[in-house]
């Protein structure tokens, strides 16, 4: 067993754990933030999307203990804790960008990602930005609207 | 957005691009899938499966996995399978169709790769992943069962030696004239072989399941990733004995099926039995590689089609004979799922002559079962693939040849050849908007123009001019063709005593918006605020009744019982508004939830009151019973039948054999929409996974049976750079068969985009003498088959589909069969 210390969605977490406990199964299954599901084991589809010391990861592809240290941040960590959406979560809505809804987290912490390095992306420089993560309900093309509509969000708010 | 003329200030639902109510849990996720849940004591279940297409099982020692840390229980096929039925097929489509035992883990022999063998029961997942390793099977390897036609012969390993036999079943269809007479005065016969390659369906969440017991009573609760929690609690309660009163089953959130979830699953009926037998909480969640072995397999068939025509290009006849591949087992509609397509092959065309035929054969591989069309994508790629051969055959524009034999919109209702009465269409309509939006002409231009200059990259034309049956499905044809089931569906309305409305529905949702959907629906009927209503579905016992969610079906056969409940809420509420009105029923004006007396506008009462009225029950009429809530079923009299123009341009390099999609234009008809923004989402989705079978997706056998596509980094999803921007846009034809005038829209754009793709592709490579080129179309087969037709290398494939098993497409047709007769 190893000690960790990670913050998770601004809460600070203490916890001894095997040395090869993915931080997906840390996040699911110990601190019981199901937010982030498991659509893969092999890091193909994305689906566990978050984002640890500011860049997005798989959650599947990263061990709780090289977390140590760090922030993590789930798409339950996004928005007000009441339930306002932020401008990524809120676009995904009303462009009709989920069906099931599974990929959705991933695909919203990989957007976020995209934007950041990105604030103004064409919609192929979406596409190619996403393209680690899988959605099987979409044919993506809602997706990529709503990303492009958060961006203006950020845009405008920038000026 | 439009008000009818009755109806000024309240804007109609129906139609309106409402925002889902399902998405906030979504995308915030507090989401509720079945792997989320945990209860105290729960266990985790793992299962080993068999690492071989087919052994017989010598020996299986399962105590030593009880040594490993966290381990509970352990069983081996034979501990399960006193306590267990074989695993149930509701379709025995012949009457003399070899039927073969399935226990969920296998006891004395696995048949393909993935089969269980035994399960081990721990305290958490990885304690019961470990110890599967503990677990000691001796198995004697067995002939593997591959090639569809090998199987079929004299003398070959049986995948069941109990039966003797291979074949599963052979169910003819014939109709109208004969079909050796119709080809005898035929001046062109057109014949090909199309191979459907295996699917892995690939919903977006593994299947999971939780069964929580409580033993002193012997009541369960399972939650399952499940598209039909109604069909698994009555089929759960046959296999593992337990009273159906006892048994709920509850889909919760679910994220995805596309068929695979319409199952009913060996790892279901094992969690059942294990939490029986323990008394604690189970859960059991796939590995996506564990998936795609375990979860049931999509198409999987040998088409050999043969089209009869005049030389001016009328249709005289049609022949099919599907060679279908069953897998190892049949699971729940394995063997009809072919047979969905049996009646789609004539699809919008008039002909004198069709005969059809299937073959279901076993092999040693996961069992095929629906995925997202179920046939119908096999049908229509094969009758959209022969009009452009048989166009090619008659220097005929693709488009000309299916004009000159499609049922004009004068001629509906029209019943096929295939006996399907089509309730309405407009085929003219839907194309001409088509070819508008796609700019055909000059996409003509600039390919012929760029062949003439010698373009590498050759553009290529595809069209596919659609039509599908769904909205399964009448009851009395779900007997004719001995399915065991109906195919009616449930609503039960009801108005709170606030005046807010649930709506319990059972259909079950995952990912297709029923509740945004119902909403919609009952909030035109009632006269409410759409946010007013509630939609209950997917638990037995919240929404006890149902047939549940396939076959887009949901909104054709449950929206109508939506709609049919909500009128009957209204018509009692009729009855205490004219009692509290001192007025007659039929003297009652009812819009926008009011009730008022003809001539009179002051004397009125809402809907709302009337429903605190019948809860109060103080002051209603002599005899009436004390409530409005009103149940539902319909039964539909006939199928749904939309239909669409898809148009399909790409870009094929001649050097590299890459494609890149670089336009797609569908209009599609549905009928009437309800809401435009999620038809057009199932448009786009269906349309992803119809170009994945053209392009990009196949469950790859290796020759020992092994799948070598085991994992979702060998199989291709597509991504977002794999798929074009889509334009699509819509007709509307209503349906006649329902109140809503709606048909379904599910499984649509997969139907309709696989044989627009590959009839693009092989239209740009047509100059070049190639007729086909097998699914998927990567870049390598592109390649091959410009070097085939050029001579420059054999026929047969040298690609990862290795010798012995199923032919590819794109093999000569024999000559015999080719050209004028």
């Amino acid at each position: 067993m190893n000690r960790i210390s990670v913050t998770v969605d601004g809460v600070a977490y203490q916890d001894d754990v095997e040395p090869r406990l993915l931080l997906v199964h840390y996040l699911r299954d110990r601190l019981g933030l199901t937010g982030t599901p498991i659509g893969c084991d092999t890091g193909s589809c994305g689906a566990c999307t978050v984002e640890l010391d500011g860049r997005s990861v798989k959650s599947c592809s990263v061990l709780a203990v090289q977390a140590d240290g760090g922030e993590v941040t789930t798409v339950q960590g996004l928005g007000a804790p009441t339930g306002g959406l932020d401008s990524l979560q809120r676009a995904f809505h009303e462009k009709h960008a989920l069906q099931c809804g599974y990929c959705t987290p991933g695909m919203i912490m990989a957007a976020r990602d995209l934007l950041r390095e990105n604030p103004d992306p064409t919609p192929d420089e979406v596409r190619h930005g996403l393209e680690g993560n899988l959605c099987r309900c979409t044919g993506y093309q809602n997706i990529v609207q709503a990303v492009l509509a958060a961006a203006r969000e950020g845009q405008e708010a920038r000026t | 957005m439009t008000a009818g003329p009755a109806d000024r200030t309240h804007e109609r639902e129906v139609g309106r691009a409402r925002a889902r109510k399902e998405d906030a849990h979504l995308v915030t996720g507090q989401t509720t899938w079945t792997d989320n849940i945990s209860v105290p004591g729960m266990l985790h279940m793992a299962v080993l499966r068999s690492p071989m297409a087919h052994a017989r099982i010598d020996r299986v020692d399962v105590p030593p996995a009880l040594e490993r840390p966290g381990v509970v229980a352990a069983f081996s096929g034979r501990d399960l399978a006193d306590g267990l039925a074989s695993m149930p097929c509701v379709w025995p489509v012949t009457e003399d169709i070899v039927m073969p035992d399935h226990p969920p883990v296998a006891v004395d022999e696995v048949r393909y790769a993935g089969d269980p063998v035994a399960v081990v029961i721990a305290r958490d997942r990885y304690a019961a992943a470990d110890a599967l390793e503990a677990v000691d099977v001796d198995y004697t390897p067995l002939e593997p069962v591959l090639d569809l036609e090998a199987a079929l012969a004299e003398g070959a390993p049986l995948v069941h030696a109990d039966k003797g036999t291979n074949r599963c079943y052979v169910w003819p269809l014939t109709t109208g004239e004969d079909w050796d007479a119709v080809r005898a005065r035929a001046d062109v016969v057109v014949s090909r072989r199309f191979l459907q390659q295996r699917l892995i369906p690939n919903a977006m969440e593994p299947r999971a399941v939780v069964v929580m017991p409580i033993a002193a009573s012997g009541e369960y609760t399972m939650y399952s990733a499940t598209q039909i929690p109604h069909i698994v609690r009555v089929l759960m309660a046959m296999v593992t004995g337990i009273p159906e009163q006892k048994l709920r089953v509850i889909a919760p959130d679910v994220g995805g099926g596309f068929g695979s979830k319409l199952q009913v699953y060996g790892e279901e009926a094992v969690a059942l039995a294990v939490a029986r037998t323990l008394g604690r909480p189970v859960k059991w969640t796939e590995s996506r590689s564990e998936g795609y072995l375990a979860t049931h397999h999509g198409r999987g068939q040998i088409q050999d089609v043969q089209v009869a025509a005049t030389r001016d290009g009328k249709l005289l006849g049609l022949k099919v004979d599907l060679l279908a591949d069953m897998g190892a087992y049949l699971m729940l509609i394995t063997p009809g799922t072919p047979l969905l397509g049996a009646f789609m092959y004539p699809a919008i065309y008039k002909m004198d002559a069709y005969a059809f035929t299937c073959t279901g054969v076993f092999t040693t591989r996961t069992p095929t079962d629906a995925y997202r069309g179920a046939g119908r994508p096999e049908a229509t790629f094969a009758i959209e693939r022969m009009m452009d051969e048989l166009a090619a055959e008659l220097g005929m524009d693709p488009l000309e040849l299916r004009r000159r034999n499609w049922i004009r919109h004068d001629e509906f209702p029209y019943t096929s050849i295939a006996g399907l009465t089509y309730d309405s269409g407009d085929y003219e309509a839907a194309t001409e908007k088509a070819l508008a939006l796609f700019g055909y002409e000059g996409m003509r231009a600039e390919q012929q123009e760029r062949v003439r200059r010698g373009d590498p990259v050759r553009l290529g034309i595809g069209i596919s001019t659609y039509t599908e049956m769904c909205g399964v499905a009448p009851s009395r044809v779900l007997r004719d063709l001995r399915y065991a089931a109906g195919g009616w569906e449930t609503a039960n309305v009801r108005m709170l005593p606030t005046g807010k409305v649930e709506v319990v529905t059972g259909t079950s949702p995952h990912g297709q918006g029923h509740v945004t959907c119902w909403s919609q629906i009952a909030a035109d009927v009632l006269g409410v605020p759409f946010e007013d209503v509630e939609v209950v579905h997917g638990d037995t016992r919240a929404a006890p009744q149902g047939m549940d969610t396939y076959g887009s079906r949901s909104l054709v056969v449950g929206g109508t019982a939506v709609h049919e409940a909500a009128q009957k809420v209204v018509e009692k509420a009729r009855r205490i508004a004219a009692h509290l009105l001192e007025a007659g029923e039929d003297d009652l004006d009812f819009a926008e939830g009011v009730f008022s007396v003809k001539g009179s506008p002051d004397a009125r009462r809402t809907i709302q009151e009337i429903a605190f009225e019948a809860f109060s029950s103080h002051d209603l009429p002599d005899g009436m019973e004390p409530t409005i809530h009103a149940d539902h079923v319909v039964d539909p009299d006939n199928f749904s039948y939309p239909h669409g123009t898809h148009l399909c341009a790409v870009d094929v390099d001649t050097e590299t054999g890459h494609t890149r999609i670089r336009s797609y234009v569908c209009v599609d008809d549905v009928g009437r929409v309800v809401n435009p923004v999620i038809v057009e989402g199932q448009v786009h989705g269906g349309l992803a996974q119809g170009i994945g079978q053209a392009l990009y997706e196949e469950a790859v056998y290796d020759a020992d049976g092994n799948l070598t596509s085991g994992t979702m980094a060998d199989y291709l999803v597509p991504s977002a750079v794999d798929l074009p921007e889509f334009t699509t846009e819509r007709t509307e034809t209503p349906a006649t068969t329902n109140p809503l005038g709606v048909k379904g829209v599910g499984e649509a754009g997969t139907i309709a985009s696989t044989p627009a793709v590959v009839n693009a592709i092989v239209d740009a490579l047509r100059p070049l003498g190639v007729t086909d080129v097998p699914m998927p179309c990567t870049p390598e087969r592109v390649w091959r088959a410009i070097r085939q037709a050029r001579g420059e290398e054999d026929a047969a494939p040298t690609d990862r589909r290795p010798e012995g098993t199923v032919p590819t497409t794109g093999q000569a047709p024999a000559p015999s069969e080719e050209g004028l007769a």
